[in-house]
C-alpha cells in the first residue's frame, strides 16, 4: 500500500521529476502569496499524537502569532518546519515548490527559514559582532570559511542589523555578558543575518521586563512586510500588541484562526483556556 | 597581511616565538662554537633533549587545536604521533643498508631474524626521504580522516569520543606489538645510522634536527593561529560552546571537525617524525594509552585554547619529568598526578591563565571583554 502511495506521489503532475534537479537550486515560488504550507500533518511520539492532521498556512510578509496551551504542539510544529522532526503523514512546502520534508536541517536553514529557540543560545565567548558574523548568510563550507574575509558590504549589513536590534553600543562585548533581553535580540539579529524569508520565533519575551517586551514588539513589527514571521508566545498582552492574525493550536491541530478579538471571543478557545 | 592577523592580539604567542627564536640561535652556537671545557658550553645531550621537548610542544599544539578550540578531547593523539614516528623510523631503517648486524643489503635486521625472504610491500618506497616524509604526514592524516569521518558523521561526542580515541591508540599499540605486522614488534625500530647522508650521532646533525624541530614548531604554531583567527576558528569555538546551534546556522559541523581533526593528526605526525631521529628509537610503547593521557595533561597545565600555553605546558611538564625521573624516580608519577589535581582545582585555565590573571589585576578594569572560561 505504501509503495502505491509513494508512486502516486511521485507521479503527481505538479511535482514530477523534482528529484532530477538539486532541491537547493529551486527558486522560492511565492506566486500564490503563501510562503508556508503545512497540510494534513500528523506526528506521534510513542503513541501520543503531538500533531494531529494539522493544516497551517502563512502568507508572504505576514506576522503571525501562534498561541495554545502547553502540549498543543507549537514547538513540534516548528520542529517539522525546520526539519528536526519528520512527520508521519502530511506535507510541508516552502513556497509552492520546495518540499521541506526532503531536506536536511542545514539545507532548510540555507534556503531561508530561520528559527529562534525558546532558550536564547548565543555564542557566549564570542563578541556580539562575531555572533552576527557567524550567522551571516554565505558560503559555509570548510575552506571558504577558513579564507573568508569580511567585505565592506557585509560589514555594513552587520551594522545595519546591530541598529535594528539596538545593540550598536555593545559590538565588542562578549555575548555571555549581555542581559537576558539583549541576548534575545542578538539572537533575532543572528536570524536576520541569514536573510531569512521566514522567521520562526519561539517565545521571544519569556522572562523579559515590560520595557524589554515593548522594545521586542517594536522590533518584530519592524520586520513585518520584509520577512514573514511566525511568533509562538504565551504572553497574551504581548500577542495582542503585535498580532493581526492569530492561530490557536489545541491538541495538535488548529482550533481557531483570525484577529485577536475574534479568537478571544470564540467559545471553543475560551473553553480550552479557561476550562469548562 | 596574513601574518599580521595571525600574531596580533597574541602577546603570549609573540613572546613564545621570540624565545623560541633566541633559543634556536643561542643553543646551537653554545654547542658548536663554545669549547666543551667552557661553562657556557651546551652539551649535545641537552640539545637533543631540547629538540625532543620541541617535538612534544608541537604535539601539544596539535592537541590544543582540537581540544581547546573545538572541544574534542582526543585521548589518542599519541597514535598519530607514533605513526609519524614509524614512517620516519622505516626510512632510517632502510638507510642502515648492509651495515646491520646480519649485513643483509635490503632487509632490516629484525626481518632477517624472523627469516623473512623479501621486503613486505608496505616497506617499499621508504628508502626515499621524501616518500617517508610524505607518509609521516599522510598516514596519520588518513587514519584521522577515516576515524573522524565515521565518528563525527554519527555525531559521537564528549566522553564517548574520548573513549573511542583511547581504544584506537590501544588497538594500534597491540597491533604494532605483533612481530607479524612487520614493524619490529616489541623492539620497534632502532639502531639508526644516518639520515640524508648525515651521521645521526654527530653534533652537527643533532643541532640540525633541533633547528628543524624549532622551525616545525614555529610553522605549526602559526598555521594553528591562522586557523583559530580565521572565521573557521570562530566556527570551531562556536561548535565547542553550542554545537547544535552552530549546525542550525548552516555550518556542516561534522566537516569542520573532520578537517581540523585531520589537520591536527598531520601535525602530530610531523612531530613524531622529528622525534624519532632525535631519540633514536620508536617502539609500540609510544602508542600506549598512557602517553595520550599525559599529553592532555601537558595542555591542561599550560592552559587550554591559547596554543602557546600548550607549548609552555609540554616543555615544563617534560622538563619536570626529566628532572624527577633522574632525581626521585619513584616520585614522578605522584608529582604528575598532584600537578594535574592542582591545575584542575586551582588553575582551570592553566599557566597561561595565571599570566592573564596577573595582567588583569595590574590593570584597572576598563574593558568588559570577559575571558573565555575553561570548560571541563
Amino acid at each position: 500500500m505504501k509503495a502505491v502511495g509513494q508512486l502516486r506521489e511521485s507521479m503527481r503532475k505538479d511535482r514530477q521529476w523534482s528529484f532530477m534537479y538539486s532541491l537547493l537550486d529551486v527558486e522560492l515560488d511565492l506566486s500564490q502569496g503563501v510562503i508556508l504550507y503545512l497540510e494534513g500533518v500528523s506526528v506521534s511520539f510513542d503513541g501520543f499524537k503531538a500533531i494531529d492532521n494539522l493544516s497551517f498556512y502563512v502568507n508572504a510578509g505576514e506576522l503571525r502569532c501562534v498561541i495554545g496551551p502547553n502540549g498543543a504542539g507549537k514547538t513540534t510544529m516548528m520542529d517539522i518546519i525546520t526539519g528536526k522532526t519528520r512527520p508521519d503523514t502530511g506535507s510541508a512546502y516552502f513556497g509552492r515548490t520546495i518540499d521541506l520534508l526532503r531536506l536536511s536541517e542545514p539545507e532548510i536553514a540555507a534556503l531561508g527559514i530561520g528559527r529562534k529557540f525558546q532558550k536564547p543560545t548565543v555564542f557566549e565567548h564570542h563578541s556580539v559582532f562575531e555572533n552576527l558574523e557567524l550567522a551571516m548568510a554565505g558560503d559555509k563550507r570548510v575552506f571558504p570559511t577558513l579564507f573568508a574575509r569580511l567585505t565592506g558590504e557585509q560589514r555594513d549589513r552587520i551594522h545595519e542589523v546591530l541598529g535594528i536590534i539596538g545593540l550598536q553600543g555593545q559590538t565588542q562585548r562578549a555575548a555571555g555578558a549581555l542581559s537576558h533581553g539583549q541576548k534575545q535580540w542578538l539572537e533575532i539579529g543572528m536570524l536576520l543575518m541569514q536573510d531569512p524569508h521566514l522567521l520562526l520565533v519561539d517565545e521571544p519575551v519569556a522572562g523579559m521586563t515590560h520595557q524589554e517586551m515593548d522594545r521586542t514588539a517594536e522590533l518584530l513589527l519592524s520586520l513585518e512586510g520584509r520577512h514573514s514571521v511566525v511568533v509562538v508566545e504565551h504572553d497574551m498582552d504581548f500577542v495582542r500588541s503585535i498580532a493581526k492574525r492569530v492561530t490557536v493550536l489545541h491538541q495538535g491541530s488548529v482550533l481557531a484562526e483570525g484577529s485577536m478579538d475574534e479568537v478571544q471571543n470564540d467559545p471553543r478557545v475560551v473553553e480550552v483556556y479557561l476550562g469548562e | 597581511m596574513g601574518l599580521v592577523r595571525v600574531t596580533r592580539d597574541d602577546k603570549g604567542g609573540q613572546a613564545m616565538l621570540a624565545i623560541l627564536m633566541i633559543v634556536a640561535v643561542v643553543v646551537p652556537l653554545l654547542n658548536l662554537a663554545v669549547p666543551a671545557s667552557s661553562p657556557w658550553h651546551v652539551s649535545t645531550y641537552t640539545v637533543t633533549l631540547l629538540g625532543k621537548y620541541l617535538t612534544y610542544a608541537l604535539l601539544a599544539v596539535a592537541v590544543d587545536l582540537v581540544w581547546g578550540y573545538l572541544g574534542i578531547l582526543s585521548l589518542g593523539h599519541a597514535a598519530f604521533f607514533g605513526l609519524g614516528g614509524y614512517a620516519m623510523g622505516m626510512y632510517l631503517m632502510r638507510q642502515i643498508g648492509d651495515r646491520g648486524v646480519y649485513g643483509h643489503p635490503v632487509l632490516p635486521d629484525f626481518m632477517v631474524f624472523l627469516n623473512w625472504q623479501e621486503l613486505p610491500w608496505f616497506w617499499h618506497g621508504f628508502d626515499l626521504f621524501w616518500f617517508a616524509a610524505l607518509m609521516a604526514i599522510l598516514v596519520p592524516g588518513a587514519l584521522a580522516f577515516v576515524f573522524g569521518y565515521l565518528a563525527f558523521r554519527s555525531r559521537v561526542t564528549g566522553v564517548y569520543l574520548s573513549i573511542m580515541t583511547q581504544a584506537l591508540t590501544y588497538a594500534l599499540m597491540l597491533a604494532f606489538f605483533r612481530n607479524e605486522m612487520g614493524f619490529g614488534g616489541n623492539n620497534g625500530l632502532t639502531d639508526f645510522k644516518d639520515m640524508l647522508g648525515f651521521d645521526l650521532t654527530s653534533d652537527a646533525t643533532r643541532v640540525g634536527l633541533f633547528l628543524a624541530s624549532a622551525l616545525a614548531l614555529a610553522l605549526g604554531y602559526l598555521a594553528c593561529r591562522f586557523i583559530v583567527t580565521s572565521r573557521l576558528g570562530r566556527v570551531a569555538v562556536a561548535i565547542r560552546d553550542a554545537e547544535a546551534r552552530t549546525r542550525f546556522l548552516g555550518y556542516r559541523v561534522d566537516r569542520v571537525k573532520l578537517a581540523l581533526f585531520t589537520f591536527s593528526a598531520m601535525l602530530a605526525g610531523v612531530a613524531g617524525a622529528l622525534y624519532v631521529p632525535q631519540v633514536g628509537i620508536i617502539n609500540p610503547g609510544e602508542l600506549s594509552p598512557l602517553n595520550s593521557i599525559e599529553l592532555v595533561i601537558w595542555v591542561a597545565v599550560g592552559g587550554r585554547a591559547t596554543l602557546y600555553g600548550a607549548v609552555i605546558g609540554a616543555i615544563l611538564v617534560n622538563y619536570g619529568k626529566t628532572y624527577f625521573t633522574g632525581a626521585f624516580p619513584e616520585a614522578w608519577l605522584f608529582a604528575l598526578g598532584a600537578l594535574f589535581v592542582v591545575v584542575t582545582l586551582f588553575l582551570p585555565r592553566g599557566i597561561a591563565g595565571v599570566v592573564g590573571m596577573l595582567r588583569t589585576w595590574r590593570r584597572p578594569r576598563s574593558s568588559n571583554g570577559s575571558q573565555p572560561e575553561a570548560r571541563g
